[in-house]
């Protein structure tokens, strides 16, 4: 399925916005198969990732409140596929280890953040909502709803303050289309034609509240048309049409054509924090759930690559079991990973001390 | 006659609070974040929006700026709106409409207009949730004249100070802190509408050493009260309730008749409550007067941190105050 061009963002996201329809594998289109495979492994890994911190926190062990992106896997790996790292920056939410992981930060470090150990990505400091992988190009996930859209902005700046001809991202959802900061960033990078990508997620929901009790349209993507912002609206949970689009977003980026608004429709399959299968707000997602489960990103490619040959069934087997392999190990080094000093706490505060 | 009383705890006496005031004052209104959730702002407002209807009970938009905003510009043209930020982390995307339209309002305009609005901020911390959801900062706000800022500690307090702040015409900015929600006591039935002209408590009396505090670190200082009597320590406890206006003479009168004072803070040090507590009492007591150097406990001056076992040496606690105490009086940490 391509991103679907239709003059009006309402009627582009009534289609897509329909869990009916969508189920069917992704187009592939002209991608070689080592990049495709290369997509799924990391979808994979976040699947497999997110439920490993789920079952840590059923468990106790993780306590941080962690909220997980399982459903979302494509909107974070199609656009890091379109990234180059570390000279592309990214920036993330609340919902964002799928964003690290995609960029290629580290699983081991992740889980160890996640469970407050000194070897965590950022030494146990932030936990679940605090990540940081700077080697890839992730300057930080912070859980302040759109506190990242504006310091992307201002990455996207500085690329082309350097003339790296670097862009950078924000990932964020439809909930952070509603802070005023959001309007300000798309208006201050449409009139300097910074290269920024607003990644809007939208998962129609924002904690226990559907997009339609916030917004009187349930598409973000006509904010950018009243920003003058080039925008698209995409399956979220086709990452070859996310990557396309990314693609295109980063080139017009690094072209000196400004920033673009990526509005990636999709569902989040658990609550919105924590582990429950979504009913811990207690809004009746039941009768939809399972229809968006059908528009799995995951399953879509996997489909998709073995219908073309590119993979056997038994090859999709292997790379489940190798990622969650992965993650166990991940789970148990984090397990047996020390705490942080007792003195800590303003290790990192001040460059040099106090003084 | 004995005064009715109801049982309640700390959350439900919020609840309590709103629905006195939505249900005897038909101008007051409710909107923000979670307000129709079912986890109900930690059930302290729990289905208020049924008993009382989603047109005056609103959750809304993440749109913290808009919404206090909106809020004030309602109280302004005559309703008394509350604004519920479920945590103070979040209420800073309004700081503009608090700190720099509402407080100053009235001051500005000469009174032409009253902006009887209310700021719920909510103290929302430890869980290992980290520097971005932990914050109070209530001294930041007591900072500003104007805004009035008060931190119910107790049962009635939660219910009246809120009863109390949003009958007010002045802004005010009310924090309840959610380590306080399982606080139970028995409460006088009818509010006391007046709670927040009142000034500061005495919720302990005691000889030896005055401890003073605001919202959960006044409960702090309570519960060290009963460890120091098993010491032999008579501590007076003295509960601020509201941090601005600053009301000092009962804390000055204390301190007075104890000789120590001990101010216990659950914000940072530097340019701080507690910072200011024991400014304002030094400056106002005659030389000589205090028998110990005042001391401090507050919170590190460092961001919260997640991991577990830096977040459990972070926060104020029973122990620490108790430990301030010994010191204050001569009973080295050594004699423990
Ligand atoms: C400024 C601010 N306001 C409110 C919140 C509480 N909050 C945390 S996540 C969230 C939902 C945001 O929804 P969305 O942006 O769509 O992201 P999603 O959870 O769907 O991934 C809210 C309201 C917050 N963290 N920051
Ligand atoms: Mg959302």
């Amino acid at each position: 399925m391509q991103s679907i061009e239709l003059t009006s963002a309402a009627r582009a996201l009534g289609l897509l916005a329909d869990p009916a329809q969508g189920h069917a594998p992704v187009a592939l289109g002209s991608r070689p198969p080592e990049a495709l495979v290369a997509m799924l492994r990391s979808m994979m890994l976040i699947r497999a990732a997110e439920n490993g911190i789920a079952e840590l926190v059923r468990t106790g062990e993780a306590r941080c409140p962690c909220h997980l992106a399982a459903g979302q896997e494509a909107c974070a790996v199609g656009v890091a596929a379109a990234l180059d790292t570390p000279r592309d920056k990214s920036f993330g939410a609340h919902r964002s280890h799928g964003h690290y992981l995609a960029v290629g930060g580290d699983l081991d470090a992740l889980l160890a953040e996640v469970l407050g150990k000194e070897t965590g990505c950022s030494h146990g400091m932030g936990g679940s909502m605090h990540l940081v992988s700077p080697e890839h190009g992730l300057l930080g996930t912070v859980p302040i709803v759109g506190a990242t859209i504006p310091i992307a902005t201002g990455a996207a700046l500085a690329a082309r303050l350097d003339g790296s001809g670097g862009v950078s991202v924000s990932f964020f959802g439809d909930g952070a289309t509603e802070e005023g900061v959001f309007h300000e960033s798309m208006n201050l990078a449409a009139t300097m034609a910074l290269p920024v990508l607003f990644v809007c997620e939208n998962n129609l929901f924002s904690s226990h509240l559907h997009i339609s009790l916030r917004q009187p349209d349930w598409s973000t993507a006509r904010y950018a048309e009243a920003h003058k912002v080039a925008w698209e609206v995409v399956d979220g949970n086709d990452v070859v049409a996310v990557a396309d689009a990314a693609e295109r977003a980063v080139a017009r980026g690094r072209a000196g054509h400004g920033p673009t608004f990526l509005e990636l429709v999709t569902y989040r399959w658990y609550g919105h924090v924590g582990p429950r299968d979504d009913q811990d707000v207690g809004v009746k997602r039941d009768g939809e759930l399972p229809l968006w489960k059908r528009r799995d990103p995951i399953r879509r490619l996997e489909e998709a690559l073995v219908a073309s040959g590119a993979l056997e069934p038994g090859d999709v087997a292997s790379l489940r079991q190798a990622v969650d392999a992965d993650v166990e190990r991940a789970v148990e080094l984090a397990r047996r990973a020390p705490y942080p000093q007792a003195d800590a706490t303003a290790k990192y505060l001040y460059t040099g001390g106090t003084r | 006659m004995k005064e009715e009383t109801l049982s309640l705890s700390y959350g439900t006496a919020v609840r309590e609070g709103f629905a006195y005031l939505l249900r005897e004052h038909p101008e007051v209104f409710v909107i923000g974040q979670g307000l129709w959730s079912p986890w109900y702002v930690g059930n302290s407002m729990t289905e208020l929006d049924r008993e009382f209807g989603r047109e005056r009970v609103i959750d809304t938009p993440v749109s913290e700026l808009a919404c206090t905003g909106a809020a004030l510009g309602a109280a302004l043209a005559g309703r008394r709106p509350i604004v519920v930020h479920p945590r103070v982390d979040f209420m800073l995307l309004a700081v503009d409409q608090i700190v720099t339209q509402a407080a100053k309002w009235s001051s500005m305009f000469g009174r032409a207009g009253a902006a009887p609005v209310v700021f719920r901020g909510i103290v929302n911390r430890g869980g290992e949730q980290g520097a971005q959801h932990s914050q109070s900062l209530h001294s930041w706000f007591a900072h500003v004249p104007g805004l009035r800022v008060v931190m119910p500690a107790s049962v009635a307090d939660a219910r009246d100070l809120l009863v109390s702040a949003t009958l007010c015409d002045d802004p005010v900015l009310y924090i309840d802190d959610r380590w306080l929600y399982e606080r139970e006591a028995d409460i006088p039935a009818i509010p006391d509408v007046d709670a927040i002209h009142r000034g500061p408590r005495i919720v302990r009396a005691g000889t030896d050493v005055t401890l003073v505090g605001a919202g959960y670190a006044s409960y702090l200082a309570e519960q060290a009260a009963d460890e120091l009597a098993a010491l032999g320590i008579s501590a007076e406890v003295v509960d601020l309730r509201t941090i601005n206006p600053l009301e000092m003479d009962v804390v000055v009168a204390s301190v007075e008749r104890t000789g120590r004072l001990v101010a216990v803070d659950g914000d940072w040090t530097v340019c701080g409550l507690a910072g200011e507590i024991v400014a304002a009492v030094v400056e106002r007591l005659p030389l000589g007067a205090m028998v110990a150097k005042p001391r401090r406990v507050t919170l590190q001056d460092a961001p919260a941190p997640t991991s577990r076992p830096l977040e459990a040496r972070y926060y104020p606690t029973v122990e620490k105050v108790v430990a301030a105490v010994r010191a204050s009086v001569g009973l080295g940490v050594a004699l423990a």
